[in-house]
């Protein structure tokens, strides 16, 4: 299709505009985070690194990413398992249910946060009767985490096709060797692009969260929430959003050099 | 045949693919159904329970009152049409900004610039829904940036209110409307629109008659996303909405404030039946398999 000079350029200019809309805001946190007027007002008249300073030594800040990271870390490894078992199951077979099935593990994301996250406040609280905490919390991530794994290695396993796992069963390899000698190495990119979706997703979350987690408990971005809205507490706000936004580089820059090493 | 009789649970397994399936299954299927699935229904029988007016505390009574309150009084009404109002035009100005980027990507650019472009597109995919509601807050706010560009021209930010919130729905979802459409312009096979111009159709026919249908799977399956989140969301009407109610503050408000489940799920049911008419609407379009 031949299409004119002119026209290329308008559909770049209007391309570049798109990308300023999705990258302006994150610049201006980031100026913000040494913004020296505590209000942050524009335009910037001063520079400072107290916002950053205060947010290394302020212990609540501290203590609630550890949290966040300790709940993630948990959901992800629960969903690992849950998900593994569940793509190898939906892969190698077909069976009665199985599109059930599928659409079970997809259903946590496809809804909304708010519909999960009542409903699972409703069944511990009301139905079952326990009281919100650190547990109900990691229960409730998994339920939404577990797809990311689900979705990847169920990819991945139908590239791969059954032969090599067949062999191996030929071989005498029994189950558990066959998955740890043959599958599991092939699947390993899969695992842990699985795995970093499965973190971030946990790690970001708040809806579900505030639904299912104890008084008592305070996630990262429970944090945010809470200082948000103090006035003198919104610089320090900017610079854990930054903090956020640079931890989130990471995984992507892992999972690009991990998928590109492996397969 | 000695190899076998050492691993009798695998040879077991082998001969017996329907309990080696469900070996696999049970964990993962076990513990959906019995969290989720059960927490769902359960849900749905709350909503008909009710609350004694003098202790606050749910009673297994069965009622309708829940229902019928959700789905007919004016304030829920209003609240709904203000949600939806939210989800849909979100998803129309995201669908408008998600064109001419997407196909700029997938048919202009080089496929350097291409492979750059995906990148710093899905990169803020990763960037915390948090973080982003916030950084709106920022600009958005009295003395903030928005403020001070416009003041020269004699305008002044928009503040919080609805407006914010469209605008912040529209670009926490963009992303995730860009993908898919760009997607499905890359699918097109050049091939096909080199019989449309050898056919004698002029590239503004070929675009309309050609490409334009063949990308609508992908458009479709991109406003799922906006849409269904949109809807739903009430953290972002909380920050930048300032006095903007919608479906999901009154769920939260329900729950967290009032202590009335039995209402609260009675609500969850609106997006939950929105969203199941929507997604019956367009698995027409075979766009569900595209997400």
């Amino acid at each position: 299709m031949e299409l004119k000079k002119s026209t290329k350029v308008l559909f770049g200019i209007a391309a570049g505009i798109v990308l300023l809309f999705i990258y302006a805001p994150l610049a201006v946190v980031l100026i913000n985070s040494v913004n020296g007027d505590a209000t942050l007002a524009w335009p910037v008249r001063s520079v400072t690194f107290e916002w950053w300073g205060r947010a290394f030594h302020s212990a609540g800040l501290l203590s609630a990413a550890l949290t966040s990271f300790g709940v993630a870390i948990v959901a992800t490894i629960v969903s690992l398992i849950l998900g593994t078992l569940c793509a190898l199951a939906l892969q190698r077979y077909d069976f009665f249910g199985k599109s059930a099935i599928n659409m079970l593990v997809i259903l946590p994301i496809a809804l909304p946060g708010i519909v999960t996250g009542i409903a699972l406040n409703n069944a511990f609280t009301t139905m079952v009767g326990i009281k919100l905490s650190m547990f109900t919390l990691i229960v409730a991530h998994v339920t939404f985490t577990i797809v990311t794994v689900y979705n990847n290695v169920f990819a991945r396993l139908g590239q791969l096709g059954q032969h090599t796992e067949e062999a191996s069963a030929d071989l005498g390899a029994g189950v558990w060797t066959t998955f740890r000698l043959v599958t599991f190495p092939r699947i390993k990119s899969s695992l842990f692009a699985g795995a970093l979706l499965a973190f971030a997703l946990s790690f970001d979350e708040i809806v579900v969260t505030t639904f299912t987690a104890g008084q008592d408990i305070t996630t990262l971005p429970i944090w945010i929430m809470n200082n948000m809205f103090r006035p003198h507490q919104a610089p320090v706000v900017s610079v854990v959003a930054v903090i956020m936004v640079v931890i989130s580089l990471v995984p992507l820059w892992l999972s690009q050099r991990v998928t590109s090493d492996i397969d | 045949m000695k190899q076998r009789a050492k691993k009798p649970v695998s040879s077991f397994l082998y001969n017996h693919p329907t309990l080696h399936r469900w070996a696999l299954l049970v964990l993962p299927v076990g513990w959906m159904a019995l969290v989720y699935i059960v927490a769902l229904i359960a849900l749905l029988i709350t909503a008909l329970w009710s609350v004694n007016e003098y202790t606050g505390a749910v009673e297994m009574t069965w009622t309708f009152d829940n229902l019928i309150q959700a789905f007919t009084d004016s304030l829920y009404l209003t609240v709904t049409e203000r949600t939806l109002f939210i989800a849909v035009l979100a998803t129309v100005i995201d669908i408008i900004l998600a064109f001419p980027i997407a196909f700029y990507m997938a048919r202009m650019a080089s496929p350097r610039a291409r492979k750059l472009l995906v990148i710093l597109v899905s990169t803020p995919l990763w960037a915390g829904y948090l973080v982003k509601a916030y950084a709106w807050r920022s600009v958005l706010s009295g003395s903030g940036v928005l403020d001070m560009i416009l003041r020269p021209f004699g305008g002044h930010s928009p503040g919080y209110g609805l407006f914010a919130v469209i605008l912040v729905e529209v670009y926490l979802w963009l992303p995730y409307v860009i993908t898919p459409i760009y997607t499905a312009f890359e699918q097109v096979p050049e091939s096909l629109l080199e019989a449309s111009s050898d056919l004698g159709a002029r590239s503004g026919v070929t675009i309309r008659k050609v490409l334009l249908p063949m990308i609508v799977p992908g458009v479709v399956a991109g406003s799922i996303f906006s849409f269904s989140l949109s809807l739903g969301d009430y953290i972002v009407a909380g920050i930048v909405g300032g006095k903007t109610q919608v479906l999901g503050n009154i769920i939260y408000t329900d729950v967290g404030v009032a202590n009335n489940s039995p209402m609260a799920a009675a609500c969850a049911l609106i997006p939950i039946i929105i969203i199941g008419v929507y997604l019956m609407l367009v698995s027409r379009t075979g766009a569900l398999k595209r997400l």
